[in-house]
């Protein structure tokens, strides 16, 4: 089974329809399935950073959560004075017309994507040079600050959170819009690495992965990789949030929006079950992930995080090259590669050799 | 804010109280670094699980409070159980990756702090808990300035296993094994030294000074399946600050983070804590990479 | 007439207690090959390192091209043309052997923009021709971390080349190459400098490749220079002869 180009277009239309088709067939589950797509967006964005650069943040949970206070805060500030909304805490009911409601929201996701890119690039700045468990201890510190500092700020409502607008439309169109609303993003989070990852870009933050020193002896700019990368990441990162925060109907921030424990660790535990560094490994371990947490969610309850935390450890300590790593390692020829090349070196000049396909179809 | 610094200006007894918690909490930071700097220097493995060994090894005194051991006299049991713990968590998962890549060992410690938190949290419940050591407390200065009795004894049992454990690493055959490790494994193999057992005492080594601290914070302050995290992030602070095998830096760096904690709770409010904490870390690890570029700048 | 491309100036690096270089001063011409010998320990990869930029030194001047460069970074330091290879050979092993290629594209010009082109078909056609030029033709789709030592080195050779550069500093370039294919290497070495005109600047232990390649030698003993010249006078230099033999003792 080699994934042709046609067999590749196949998939894609029939993931494109199953997921047009989710919430008309099982309306009860829409919100799920909403929040299913913003795994897949957790895990594509995360391994952006973690698997293709090697720079693994255990904060990248800061731009959802900056997302959805941005956005929070412009739909509610575009109609009433957000300072005497938070602190009337949820005694106010703001009428907000379907109009104001669509054009809050529409400004609150630009803000909350350009915000949470903005921010990512002063990180990247602030970071520069630090790396490793550094880097990975100080974006997690990063994500537990912002957490408390939220907490404490009032104008944003603080330790009690900002009570969302609530869509205009009846119970089933809420769920609907949303859902497409998460889905869409999804998509374009995946054609937007898809398609970096055919350029330059690809090949460079690789190489900063596998040895930065090395890149820097070359003159590449990695800053500037560094960058692009994490603020990328931090883009739909910060939709993703806006949406979310509208989906819950309640933006608070340690659970909600700071989750640095729940989604901030199922981003990495997702990516590394699929496979890092892979543009459908995250995809896949996305999906088995959630799966996976649909049932033990119900059979393993109490037990759940425990079982996420030794899935992680199983996975790093025995299954590092996630489930699309086993694939290619049992059969690379489904990804077009040729384990031999035993080819005579005076005979080469003449036969061309075959080219390996790149495993994103 | 400001009233809080002119309560500090104006009356300077505050300050005492603040230096003296400071010092306090500083004796069971260092503590906890200088274990977590021990496993980095040796293994190279940094543990992002240590916070969450200490909470474990308050939660066993707690346990065997329950049974009427005295807490400080349950120091040495759980020491000897997180021992064999940090043995056993060795065998099956650090050993595996001690020659990986930094990130996966990283990870896998990572996923030992959250397995460790929940389970904490399944067995015992979200709620804080402390221990009673039924001491009481001294006071100075008319009652201005106060300190519970246990936490001079945390400081002097601090002193006490830290003298233990320089004195074991120096004088003992195995301690010269542990250092020679450090330096170079591979020469240390040459040399016919079992690194593979060398790995797995220094790690259970840590698990029992993790243990040990666990019962202290419990003693002196709360202990929750949750806020093992923070006391990882000090320990990983001090240590970023000191670097490895430099104890009197860890002392050092303990203390004025004990300190600079303590203040910055007086003056910010305790909700600033963990923020605090973080932009310590930020700000000394910025202080690192700008003092390299500073070394290359200020050629002639 | 000379024209040095390198000129390092009174350099001094330690570490520590240690002092590795020790007022160094040495120029490289442009367009030569010079060496770089010495016993171990004389401080000859220090040099390298403080020239490239791997280090800040304490005090002295390097100056590349006319321009002062020991404050710079690597990467800098790369950008403006000199490159070095290293002892233990550093490739990317999980790419192939194109895609390092690829991936060692000058980056003199680059704005933030080419980051997102894909690569033409003329860049990948001259990473194949720069590999068959090292004789790595046949394997250029294997990852390069499945490549042999040997193999790994002529790979790092033709990325260096493939970022152009103007001068490139090689650390001990045949160490680990079966004797068989040194002069394979040598004559790469001389082909790079003639055709390409790179300046090469060797550290080498190898007497009979350092004869055969160089124009100009500066030989180091505990952290100094301790002569300089042509290879034939600088190999008869008893000074040269005690300090390896000396080292040796």
């Amino acid at each position: 089974m080699i994934f042709t180009r046609r067999r590749s277009a196949a998939l894609h239309v029939a993931i494109l329809a199953a997921g047009i088709a989710a919430p008309f067939v099982f309306p009860a589950h829409s919100v799920q399935f909403a929040v299913f797509w913003i795994m897949v967006l957790f895990a594509l964005t995360w391994d952006a950073m973690g698997g293709q650069m090697g720079y693994n943040s255990l904060g990248n949970i800061t731009f959802f959560g900056l997302g959805m206070y941005i956005c929070a805060i412009t739909q509610i500030g575009v109609v009433y004075n957000v300072g005497e909304y938070t602190a009337a805490n949820g005694a106010i009911n703001v009428h907000f017309t379907p109009v104001q409601y669509f054009q809050g929201l529409t400004l609150g996701l630009v803000l909350a994507a350009i915000g949470a890119t903005i921010v990512a690039a002063i990180l990247s700045w602030v970071l520069l040079g630090i790396r490793g468990p550094y880097y990975a201890i100080g974006t997690l510190g990063v994500a537990i600050a912002a957490a408390e500092l939220t907490s404490t700020w009032n104008w944003v409502g603080g330790g009690q959170g900002i009570a969302m607008p609530v869509f205009p439309g009846g119970p089933g169109m809420r769920e609907r819009f949303f859902y497409f609303a998460c889905f869409v993003a999804a998509i374009l989070c995946y054609l937007f690495f898809r398609w970096l990852y055919r350029t330059r870009f690809c090949l460079a933050v690789n190489a900063i992965r596998d040895d930065e020193d090395k890149a820097d002896a070359l003159g590449l700019h990695t800053t500037r990789y560094k960058t692009v990368a994490w603020s990328a990441a931090a883009f739909f990162l910060g939709i993703a949030g806006a949406l979310f925060g509208n989906m819950t109907g309640f933006v608070e921030p340690l659970e909600t929006a700071y989750p640095t424990l729940t989604f901030g660790i199922f981003m990495i535990a997702m990516t590394l079950l699929g496979g890092k560094g892979t543009l459908w490994g995250p995809i896949i371990g996305a999906t088995v992930f959630y799966a996976m947490r649909e049932i033990t969610w119900t059979y393993l309850l109490g037990w759940q995080y425990i079982a996420l935390g030794v899935l992680i450890i199983v996975n790093v300590v025995f299954f590092q090259q996630g489930i699309l790593g086993w694939v290619k390692s049992k059969r690379p020829e489904w990804f077009g590669v040729k384990v031999e090349e035993e080819e005579k070196p005076r005979r080469e000049a003449a036969r061309p050799v075959t080219t390996r396909k790149a495993a994103n179809a | 804010m400001l009233e809080n610094v002119q309560i500090l200006t104006g009356a300077p007894v505050f300050n005492i109280q603040l230096l003296l918690n400071g010092i306090s909490v500083a004796a069971i930071f260092a503590l906890i670094a200088y274990g977590l700097g021990l496993v980095w220097g040796v293994t190279s493995v940094k543990n992002l699980s240590q916070g969450d060994m200490v909470m474990t090894g308050g939660y066993l005194a707690y346990e065997l409070g329950k049974h009427g051991v005295h807490p400080i006299v349950a120091i040495v049991p759980v020491a000897a159980i997180m021992f064999v713990l940090g043995w056993i968590v060795y065998r099956i998962i650090i050993r595996r990756v001690i020659e990986l890549d930094l990130f996966t060992s990283l990870l896998a410690t990572f996923g030992m702090a959250i397995t460790i938190q929940q389970s904490l949290n399944l067995i015992f419940g979200p709620d804080v808990r402390t221990l009673k050591s039924g001491f009481g407390n001294f006071s100075f200065f008319d009652g201005s300035v106060d300190i519970t009795q246990i936490r001079i004894i945390a400081i002097g049992l601090c002193i006490v296993l830290a003298i233990a454990m320089v004195a074991f690493l120096r004088y003992s055959r195995m301690g010269q094994a542990i250092r020679a490790t450090a330096q170079d494994p591979r020469a240390a193999r040459v040399l016919g030294i079992d690194t593979d057992t060398v790995y797995a005492l220094t790690f259970s080594l840590n698990a029992a000074i993790c243990g040990a601290a666990g019962v202290l914070v419990a003693m002196v302050w709360v202990i929750a399946p949750f806020y093992g995290i923070g006391y990882s992030v000090r320990a990983f602070v001090i240590v970023t600050a000191a670097g490895l095998g430099n104890l009197a830096g860890v002392i050092v760096m303990a203390l004025v983070l004990g300190v600079v904690e303590q203040y910055s709770g007086f003056v910010f409010g305790a909700q600033f804590q963990q923020a605090t904490i973080v932009s310590l870390l930020l700000v000394i690890l910025i202080i690192r990479r700008l003092a390299l570029l500073q070394q290359r700048r200020s050629l002639q | 007439m000379s024209d040095p491309i390198i000129e390092v100036a009174g350099v001094t690096k330690a570490f520590g207690g240690v002092v590795a270089n020790r007022d160094v001063s040495l120029a490289v011409e442009r367009g030569s090959i010079t060496g770089l010998i010495g016993p171990n320990g004389s401080g000859k990869t220090t040099l390298f390192n403080s020239i490239v930029g791997q280090h800040p030194i304490d005090s002295g001047s390097i100056r590349f091209e006319g321009r002062e460069i020991s404050r710079m970074g690597v990467q800098k330091i790369a950008r403006l043309g000199m490159l070095r290879t290293f002892q233990q050979t550093r490739v990317f092993g999980k790419m192939d052997c194109v895609e390092n290629m690829l991936v060692s594209l000058p980056h003199r010009e680059s704005g933030w923009l080419e980051m997102f082109r894909p690569y033409p078909p003329e860049l990948v056609e001259k990473a194949e021709h720069l590999l068959e030029f090292v004789g790595l033709y046949s394997k250029r789709r294997l990852a390069a971390g499945s490549l042999s030592f040997g193999q790994q080195k002529l790979l790092e050779f033709a990325m260096a080349l493939m970022n152009e550069p103007k001068a490139l500093l090689l650390d001990e370039p045949t160490a680990g190459i079966n004797p068989t294919l040194i002069n394979g290497l040598i004559d790469r070495l001389k082909r790079a400098n003639r055709d390409y005109g790179i300046t090469l600047f060797v550290i080498e232990h190898n007497m009979r490749v350092v004869m055969n390649l160089a124009q100009h030698i500066y030989c180091m003993a505990f952290g100094k220079v301790l002569a300089s010249g042509a290879p034939a006078d600088v190999k008869d230099d008893p000074r040269v002869i005690d300090a390896y033999l000396g080292a040796a003792a």
